[in-house]
């Protein structure tokens, strides 16, 4: 791992192509040292870290997940790993996410979303990677960073929006807002604000579904629960208990690292005194899986296989996909600390493009079919910013609504009945 | 004690249905006793029993029987899938029992103390009391989290804390503090039965308490409504409110004031929120007087939330300032003399009730 200072040794070797299907081009090492001095030897370390991870994927590793992604590696004939219509699946719903983030940006500076927003530009292959292929029972946990987890979910454009924007019609009647996207029907549990908050409830619910089998004998309930979490949270005490209970109780849980390198301006090897996030799954007894998050073809493989081993009951799995996201924390983050270099880095593995060229190279689609896809998302999103400008905002009554699902918590008032039995309850003054 | 109890069932069996079965009963005097401890036990048991999406989580709940032996036996009888051994992981736990009452089971988590939860609490405000609002009344959280809360005997500062205060504050919660076994029963009851998230203050000195109880408490289906405070003693000249073991001192200070001639009425919130502010109302319209009693620290205390309360609605009826006896705001100390100096004993009552009512001179102003 010390290892920065050495790197610039293996610029002179031409890369290792272990893995065919790798994106990966060679670097370019900037010369003079950078004034952030943590992004440039986070740089350094990438390519050498990423070395590491190919060479021990090939070296007989003893990660159960692992070993059938380096077979897939090693078949001489590169065999598709998708089909046409998966294919422009996959791509829908990437250019969805990004289309809807740019989209959101721009309605931030109008001034028609506010608060925190946290975008997820250039990490579309993960959300598309592993929540297309759940069924709708299956369980999505995720960070603030949840729009596009709810939409790769399936909660409708035209709902998120209108949750950005404040309106009843979206899908927490805008009690929720940015961070908190909820949606029963799609089984998207959150939305928290607290980083790793989400993972104790992320395994809770996989702990029902463990219980509706067993216990309340529903045979045939084998949901899966995704929990999406980020590098900085892989260092909270909430992560590590969850990794022990999930793997001690074999719960039906795939813990998914977004890493992206940088929690706010903090560098995750700052941070972290491994950064190498999957080992810390075996030390807990489950497989850790490191896989490039920034190829969705790749993410899906390693998604498949770990979703699987859940169903099956195997239990847990924890998987580090090593991402990037190209705007900034949120809206109000200015973006400093971050090496353009770095930047331009990861933008040129842009998984939609890649996505695009994997697509036409292996003739799946052309040009003109992508392009009608990217037509039919921004018509889309223009329908859904209508919708949600045109919405009416939460009306005086909805401030008290829903605090409790049996609303006797709000107590007796002074004529001696439980409070809200009084049916002008939520439009008096809000004084309980 | 034991005789003002069988006065006041006598009372209240004279109120109730079937008079000639309970008179018989309570002439002979064998209205049941048992143990508050006893009667947390039973009413999980039958919980769990009636609905299999009751499970219970905690540490040492299972083979230890209960930290302080409250859910003896359960193991045994439902197996370790129902009362699961957790490792010592509050923070992690107490979410994943949020996450299973997200898809709508209904655990019962316990703190070995509520100062345990401290570690948790970001579970129980975040992702459970809030929730149900966050998501517009799409997940509700049907959860109790309960144990054993504030002062014990010589557990020193880092366990005696009384969180009454913190979490009542909180809206999205329901707080209940039971005091006696037909409390401990009927509430425990309702809160595994309601679909909120419910943080349930029991008290570690009264486990070992014997209550008796009436054949209704006893009874399967037994509840009592959350929200709703219970007068124990009925009296005309001074109000005090208490919750938990505070109740027993309030009752035994109103003995004694009575050979005074203060006849004092003692509420038992049982439900510190939602607060049963029109009782505590009518009561203070009632006596004029008003003394409230809590083991926690003072300052925004339950007190003071009942202060405020009765000033806004009945300040009229006041006859003098409301009296706040509450925990010594210092952290517990471990020495037993100044232990007992750290949190209200029954003398402390009625100096406080004899103030309210002018029998003698106000203490200085403290710090």
């Amino acid at each position: 791992m010390a290892t920065a200072f050495s790197v610039p040794k293996f610029a002179a070797q031409p890369f290792n192509p272990i893995s065919p299907t790798s994106q990966q081009k060679p670097l370019i090492f900037p010369t003079a040292a950078s004034p952030f001095l943590g992004s440039t030897r986070k740089l350094l370390h990438l390519s050498s870290s990423s070395q590491l991870n190919l060479r021990r994927r090939s070296s007989g590793s003893v990660f159960a997940v692992s070993d059938i992604v380096k077979e897939k590696k090693s078949t001489s004939i590169p065999s598709l790993l998708i089909t046409k219509e998966e294919g422009l699946e996959l791509y829908e719903d990437m250019v969805l996410g990004r289309a809807f983030e740019d989209m959101c940006a721009q309605m931030y500076y109008r001034g028609k979303m506010f608060g925190f927003v946290h975008l997820y530009n250039g990490q579309e292959a993960i959300s598309t990677g592993f929540i297309k292929l759940l069924k709708q029972q299956d369980s999505v946990v995720s960070t603030y960073r949840d729009h596009v987890h709810a939409l790769s979910k399936g909660v409708p454009a035209r709902a998120v929006m209108s949750e950005l924007f404040g309106k009843t019609t979206g899908c927490c009647r805008g009690q929720g807002g940015s961070m908190h996207m909820f949606s029963s029907e799609h089984n998207l549990i959150g939305g928290f604000a607290f980083i790793g908050e989400g993972i104790p409830v992320a395994t809770g619910a996989a702990f029902s579904s463990k219980y509706r089998r067993e216990v309340l004998k529903e045979a045939d309930c084998d949901h899966v629960t995704l929990a999406f979490f980020g590098d900085g949270t892989c260092n909270n005490g909430q992560f590590f208990e969850c990794l022990n209970m999930a793997a001690l109780w074999k719960l039906p849980i795939v813990f998914v690292v977004e890493n992206n390198l940088w929690a706010i301006g903090m560098s995750h090897l700052r941070a972290t005194s491994d950064p190498q996030i999957y080992k810390k799954g075996p030390a807990f007894g489950m497989p850790g899986v490191h896989v490039d998050g920034m190829d969705v073809l790749k993410v899906r493989e390693v998604a498949k296989e770990a979703i699987a081993r859940a169903r099956r009951g195997e239990g847990p799995t924890l998987v580090e996909c090593e991402t990037y996201r190209f705007r900034g924390h949120s809206l109000a983050d200015p973006d400093e600390l971050r090496d353009p270099t770095e930047k331009a880095h990861y933008a040129a593995r842009d998984p939609i493009t890649a996505l695009k060229k994997y697509l036409i190279e292996n003739n799946l689609s052309g040009e003109a079919e992508l392009k009608a896809i990217d037509k039919k998302i921004d018509e889309l999103l223009e329908d859904a910013v209508e919708f949600a400008d045109e919405s009416p905002l939460p009306p005086r009554s909805q401030l008290l609504e829903n605090v409790f699902a049996d609303p006797k918590g709000f107590g007796i008032g002074p004529d001696g009945r439980y409070r809200c039995e009084d049916p002008k309850f939520t439009e008096g003054t809000a004084h309980v | 004690m034991l005789a003002i109890a069988r006065q006041r069932i006598l009372g209240q069996s004279f109120q109730k249905i079937r008079p000639a079965v309970s008179v018989l009963r309570s002439y002979s005097s064998a209205a049941k006793q048992i143990t508050v401890r006893e009667a947390l036990n039973s009413a999980l048991d039958e919980e769990m029993s009636a609905d299999p999406k009751v499970f219970l989580m905690g540490e040492e709940v299972g083979e230890y029987q209960g930290a302080y032996k409250i859910t003896k036996g359960l193991l045994e009888k439902y197996g370790p899938e129902r009362v699961l051994d957790t490792p010592i992981t509050e923070a992690g736990f107490t979410g994943i029992g949020v996450g299973a009452a997200y898809y709508g089971l209904k655990p019962v988590v316990e703190f070995m103390t509520f100062n345990f939860s401290m570690q948790a609490i970001d579970h129980i405000i975040n992702s459970a009391a809030k929730s149900n609002y966050m998501s517009a009344g799409q997940i509700s959280v049907p959860i109790v989290f309960r144990g054993p809360n504030g002062a014990a005997a010589g557990v020193g500062a880092q366990h005696s804390q009384c969180y009454a205060s913190w979490y009542a504050s909180c809206p999205g919660l329901k707080v209940l503090s039971p005091y006696n076994s037909e409390d401990a029963r009927g509430l425990l009851k309702a809160a595994i039965r309601d679909p909120d998230p419910v943080v349930f203050l029991e008290n570690e000195l009264l486990y070992g308490e014997s209550f008796p109880v009436s054949d209704e408490v006893l009874d399967s289906s037994f509840c009592i409504p959350i929200g709703k405070a219970k007068i124990e003693r009925e009296g005309k000249d001074v109000t005090i409110t208490a919750f938990s073991k505070m109740v027993g001192y309030a009752l035994k200070a109103a003995e004694i004031l009575e050979k005074d001639g203060i006849y004092a009425e003692v509420i038992n919130l049982r439900s510190i929120r939602p607060l049963d502010r029109s009782t505590i109302n009518a009561s203070v319209r009632k006596t004029n007087r008003l003394v409230t009693v809590e083991e926690g620290f003072p300052q925004h205390g339950v007190g003071a939330e009942i202060c405020a309360s009765v000033v806004e609605e009945s300040f009229a009826y006041l006859d003098a300032p409301v009296e706040r006896i509450a925990g010594a705001d210092v952290p517990m100390p471990y020495a037993a003399n100044l232990e007992r100096m750290a949190v209200p004993q029954i003398e402390d009552i009625v100096r406080a009730a004899r103030r309210a009512c002018y029998r003698s001179v106000p203490l200085a102003a403290a710090a």
